[in-house]
């Protein structure tokens, strides 16, 4: 009964939770049923999983009317996958927040914090495993509107500012998404994503479905900050508190990354058309550009939580490198890369929180000798910045490799070369933490300080952990990523 | 016990003793009581493996794999079988000698050294028994990274700036470099396993052979091959046990294990011999020992020196590994042990008159040969195994490294041992030379000013480091003599790595 | 020109649309950033809402004589859009009152001068 109903359960769980945190207004109720309501999440998106292992794709009629009327929810392993990322990188750093959280905000101010990480939780969820193409518009603007206030709950005033940027340019890509929907709607009369995969293949080459395509890839690439529409992301991140940073980071730009994989390859139509378009040569080129032109400014970046934002700009770049492609080991590249990296940078930013919450900075010169005060936070960031790097035994490897095999496949060993060299410059800004957390003199404020709670430092171990297990033991990440790599170049959905 | 466990002991060994240490760290006497029953029982465990690799046996474990064309498995073979006795038995030797050295000189931080050194013997285990590239590589990593604090261990600015060129050059030729190199080899051939008589036979020509040896041997910065051997000396900032056993023994004799490793079992001698693609190591490797040796005579800072003659003896082994000649290579193989035993003893020398005298130039040492006579005896010996003068162990490999430069005729290559041999002596003798000739300078108000009066009877004027650190470094001094006499079962082993299956 | 008034409602949609996008681009002053993405949202409700229309159809109500119907779902859909925009333009404004009070201005080079003080 329950497990019939699991697809509606997914969105269903956070959204009520949301307005409960809403109504309570106590801080540490809200995030008890913040904390409840995300594991719940995670266990329906595992049972889901489960679900689409034993039975493939599920069909889910919203409210009993059936699609392509109603509102389909509809589950396969690529939906899976995102939600199993979205909803565990979540269940991570939801008992991560309370620490953090309790000392900054007041009471009513926590439970409203709570509040929007939920609904932000319900967008990310809703978008990943609809089904209609309107229904992602709707849950997209419900989870970047609770981005936006949560990025502007930031100690800093900045965030202010980042936030708004954030809202036009997010607004902006929203806008163009809807545009694209709305074009397609107009050329097939269908919103069902099911539906338009049928129906375009006819009409594939008409000018209003290509301009479909082009507004779509341009909206979803503002979401998902590919260079060079990346620009509201360095702000929002560094300004947000800590647990937001980590929780978009893991997530929000991963969903974006899934609505990509969703058009291009299900909607319309699968490798051929997308390879008869110029977007593969514009992805690989503008994915290479991301890697090193963010990594370079990462190099020189003072604020910590900056650097590691420009470096999530140049993972996006790994991922939608391997997208360009359009092989089946490219797009397994881009799905474990999307796993993984959701993870370490989860985990860093968790991490760079456990600092801010005893140091109050994130400037590098006040990090200086903060190896031997914090020992347990830094050498996480360490092994985290490692994986960043794709050294062996970390999950972070095993993306490279993929990458680096997908790319000797189509016999471009010249990417080899600058996915190397693009390790040696990630290696360049970890160094600089390294270098400042454990061979500088202890700043002044870095002399007073201890390590972070456990509550914080338990939960970021998890996400350490699982980035060194995954590097050795990839059945979920590689075994799931290559299933949904092949059904989506089958088109089949 | 299947030969099988003893693979898995050996790595489970260490890392449990780093546990146990590290929850006892606050009993100093417990805590370097289970730093000793660990080596102990790790070296009688990896022992056990001896008698089935001297059969022809090649014990292994499948591992699991990471995704395709990745495994983490592991098989003993004969190289990796002596690098896991020599380190697993010096780690022995070694921790006694910490136990004297560490107390002797009220080091901070003990508990952490006693944990980082059991880590290090775990990775250095990994690295003996893995049995291919991908599961080399991650030990080869895990040991960079567990040795970083053991360096940095003094936690002053220059153990700091040591530390830092130390991560700084082997982590990144190790991914510039080793990565791409593996890479390389897997889309070559199809698969990492280490497999007699090499996997590129027939898959690569001369150029991209000499190439990718390019890769290994500068992506290895752990055998110090110049010009990637400059964090070999700045390492040197570490308490001397860590350059004893590891600065001499584990981490840099992993770097030319894997480096032998990758000539016999990746590339093969045949193919290497038959392609001429090592020639260009063969020339940078004498390059590389020849001017180490004569940096090192200008160092007056006695660990200096000693590194920089490390760096030297390294270049043996790759050039051993480069002429790629059987005898070269049973020859780099056995410099692998016989230096191993001689350069322990050297550098344990240098941490005693550290911890007796606080001395660490050379031009102090003048007369101390009066004061610690047992410590400069066995300084002799050990040097004299460097050099490698016949009745001691260094002797040996170094003919035999000489015999197969010939096979490989390589004619300059003996001139160019002969002259490090001068070389050597010119950068060992003076200092037993100071130490025994020489009166002790007249402004030398320690220990060894006093021994100026030659009044004193020489139960006075004994100052020895404490019988911790003597002892042991006379067992190694004496063992230098016995290896002399034990070359033919060391020959007989490493052979085993030459033989290829029909 | 016939065919210019034929898609007039598609030429409006293009030129508030454009329009819209420049004001956000080209205008400092946040209010004003505010007021052109609400324009340029606006056009993508006639977007939707003119192909839904059937000439001569009526709303769509079976009743008695009529049986040419207009299309509801974009109806429905602009609807959901209408909120979604004046949810998004409300925190907007409310940033802009936040950031006010914060730096004392709304102009965004006054503020990349203080920003860049800071």
């Amino acid at each position: 009964m329950i497990a019939a109903h699991l697809p509606a359960l997914q969105v269903v769980i956070p959204l009520l939770a949301a307005p409960l945190c809403a109504i309570l207004r106590r801080g540490t109720i809200a995030w008890v049923i913040a904390v409840v309501a995300n594991w719940l999440a995670f266990a329906v998106s595992i049972g889901l999983l489960f679900r689409v292992l034993d039975e493939g794709v599920i069909s889910y009629a919203m409210g009993g009317w059936a699609p392509p009327i109603g509102i389909e929810y509809r589950v396969d392993l690529i939906n899976v996958f995102v939600l199993l990322v979205v909803s565990g990188v979540g269940a991570v750093i939801i008992p991560f927040a309370r620490a953090g959280t309790a000392a900054r905000f007041d009471s009513t101010n926590q439970a409203w914090f709570y509040t929007m990480y939920l609904l932000a939780l319900t967008g990310l969820l809703g978008v990943t495993i609809t089904g209609d193409a309107f229904n992602i518009f709707v849950f997209l603007e419900v989870s970047s509107l609770a981005s936006y206030v949560m990025i502007a709950m930031g100690r800093d005033k900045r965030s202010l500012t980042a936030a708004y940027q954030y809202l036009i340019m997010g607004t902006v890509g929203a806008t163009f998404i809807v545009i694209g929907v709305g074009l397609l709607w107009a050329m097939t009369g269908t919103l069902n994503l099911y539906d338009l995969a049928q129906r375009i293949p006819d009409i594939e080459n008409t000018r209003p479905v290509l301009a479909a395509l082009a507004f779509l890839t341009v909206g979803i690439s503002l979401k998902l900050a590919l260079f060079p529409l990346h620009l509201w992301l360095p702000n929002a991140y560094a300004y947000a508190p800590a647990v937001a940073s980590a929780f978009l980071a893991g997530t929000a730009t991963k969903v974006g990354i899934y609505l990509l994989l969703r058009f291009f390859f299900t909607v319309f139509g699968g490798e051929g058309f997308f390879l008869s378009t110029p977007l593969p040569e514009v992805f690989l080129v503008l994915s290479v550009v991301a890697i090193f032109a963010a990594s370079t400014v990462a190099v020189f970046q003072n604020n910590l939580k900056r650097m590691f934002a420009y470096s999530s700009v140049a993972q996006i770049g790994f991922i939608t490198l391997g997208i360009s492609y359009a092989t089946e080991t490219g797009l397994t590249a881009a799905l474990v890369h999307l796993m993984n990296h959701a993870i370490m940078k989860a985990g860093i930013f968790m991490l760079l929180g456990c600092v801010i919450y005893r140091l109050a900075s994130m400037r590098i010169d006040d990090l200086a000798g903060i190896g031997r005060k914090m020992p347990f936070t830094t050498a996480g960031i360490v092994i985290l910045g490692l994986g960043l790097l794709g050294v062996p035994g970390t999950s972070g490897f095993i993306s490279k490799w993929w990458l680096v095999l997908a790319a000797l496949e189509n016999g471009q060993w010249w990417l080899v070369a600058l996915i190397v060299i693009a390790s040696l410059i990630t290696m360049v800004y970890v160094g600089r933490f390294v270098e400042a957390a454990y061979f500088r003199e202890p700043s002044e404020k870095a002399m007073n300080v201890r390590e972070a709670p456990l509550a914080m430092l338990i939960p970021s171990y998890v996400l350490v952990a699982a980035t060194i297990y995954l590097g050795f033991d990839t059945t979920w990440s590689v075994g799931l990523a290559l299933d949904a790599a092949a059904s989506l170049l089958s088109a089949a959905y | 016990m299947t030969p099988s466990d003893h693979i898995l002991l050996a790595l489970l060994i260490p890392t449990l003793g780093a546990i146990v240490i590290a929850l006892v760290g606050r009993n100093a006497n417990l805590r370097e009581g289970v730093t000793l029953v660990t080596a102990g029982l790790l070296f009688v465990n990896v022992l056990q493996l001896l008698p089935v690799v001297l059969e022809g046996g090649r014990p292994a474990i499948a591992g699991f794999e990471v995704t395709p064309g990745l495994d983490v498995a592991f098989q003993v073979e004969p190289l990796g079988m002596l690098f896991g006795l020599i380190a697993s038995f010096l780690w022995i030797v070694n921790s006694f000698y910490s136990i004297g050295y560490m107390r002797g000189n009220k080091e901070p931080r003990q508990t952490q050294f006693y944990v980082a050194f059991a880590v290090a013997l775990a990775a250095a285990m990994g690295i003996a028994f893995s049995a291919n590239l991908f599961t080399l590589f991650l030990f080869y990593e895990a040991l960079t990274l567990s040795t970083y604090p053991l360096v940095a261990h003094h936690g002053d600015a220059k153990a700091r700036n040591g530390a830092r060129i130390y991560l700084l050059i082997l982590l990144s030729t190790s991914i510039v470099f080793f990565i791409p190199a593996i890479l390389w080899t897997l889309s070559l051939s199809g698969t990492l396993d280490f497999t007699p008589g090499g996997i590129l036979a027939g898959k690569a020509d001369a150029t991209t052979t000499a190439l990718l040896l390019a890769l290994f041997a500068f992506g290895i910065g752990k055998a110090a091959v110049m010009p990637v051997h400059k964090w070999l000396p700045t390492a040197m900032v570490a308490p001397t046990p860590v350059s004893a056993l590891l600065h001499a023994v584990a981490v840099v004799k992993a770097g030319v294990f894997t480096i032998l490793k990758v000539s016999v079992y990746i590339f093969g001698s045949d193919h290497l011999l038959a392609t001429g693609a090592s020639e260009w190591l063969v020339y940078l490797a004498t390059f590389s020992l020849l001017a180490a040796s004569v940096i090192a005579l200008t160092k007056d800072n006695l660990k200096a020196r000693l590194a920089y003659s490390t760096v030297s003896q390294l270049g043996y082994i790759v050039l051993g590994a480069a002429i790629a000649t059987p005898l070269a290579l049973i020859g780099a193989g056995m410099h692998i042990l016989m230096h191993a035993f001689g350069k322990i003893t050297l550098f344990f020398v240098a941490g005693a008159i550290h911890t007796a005298t606080h001395k660490t130039e050379i031009s102090q040492l003048n007369g101390i040969g009066r004061v610690m006579p047992f410590t400069m005896g066995a300084f002799f010996i050990g040097a004299l195994s460097i050099i490698g003068l016949p009745p001691l162990g260094g002797a040996w490999s170094k003919l035999y490294i000489a015999l197969g430069g010939m096979n490989g005729e390589y004619w300059f290559v003996v001139a160019a041992l002969m002259i490090s041999s001068v070389l050597n002596v010119a950068y060992l003798m003076p200092i037993v030379v100071r130490a025994f000739f020489r009166p002790p300078d007249p402004d030398d108000h320690s220990q060894v000013g006093v021994a100026a009066d030659d009044t004193l009877s020489l139960r006075e004027r004994l100052a020895e480091a404490p019988w911790f650190c003597v002892v042991p470094l006379c067992f190694t001094a004496l063992a230098c003599f016995v290896l002399f006499f034990a070359p033919d079962i060391v020959e007989q082993l490493l052979r085993g790595m030459l033989e290829v299956p029909q | 020109m016939t065919t210019i008034l034929a898609d007039l409602n598609y030429w409006v949609t293009v030129f508030l649309l454009v329009g819209g996008l420049y004001i956000v681009v080209a205008h400092g002053n946040m209010i004003k950033k505010l007021v052109g993405l609400s324009i340029f949202q606006t056009s993508v409700y006639l977007l939707f809402l003119s192909p839904g229309k059937v000439l001569g159809g009526t709303a769509p109500i079976i009743a008695e004589g009529f049986d040419v119907y207009s299309n509801p779902l974009p109806h429905v859909l602009i609807l959901t859009a209408i909120v979604v925009g004046v949810a998004t333009i409300a925190l907007g404004l409310a940033l802009v009152v936040r950031i006010h009070r914060s730096y004392g201005t709304i102009e965004e080079d006054e503020l990349h001068d203080l920003e860049s003080d800071a």
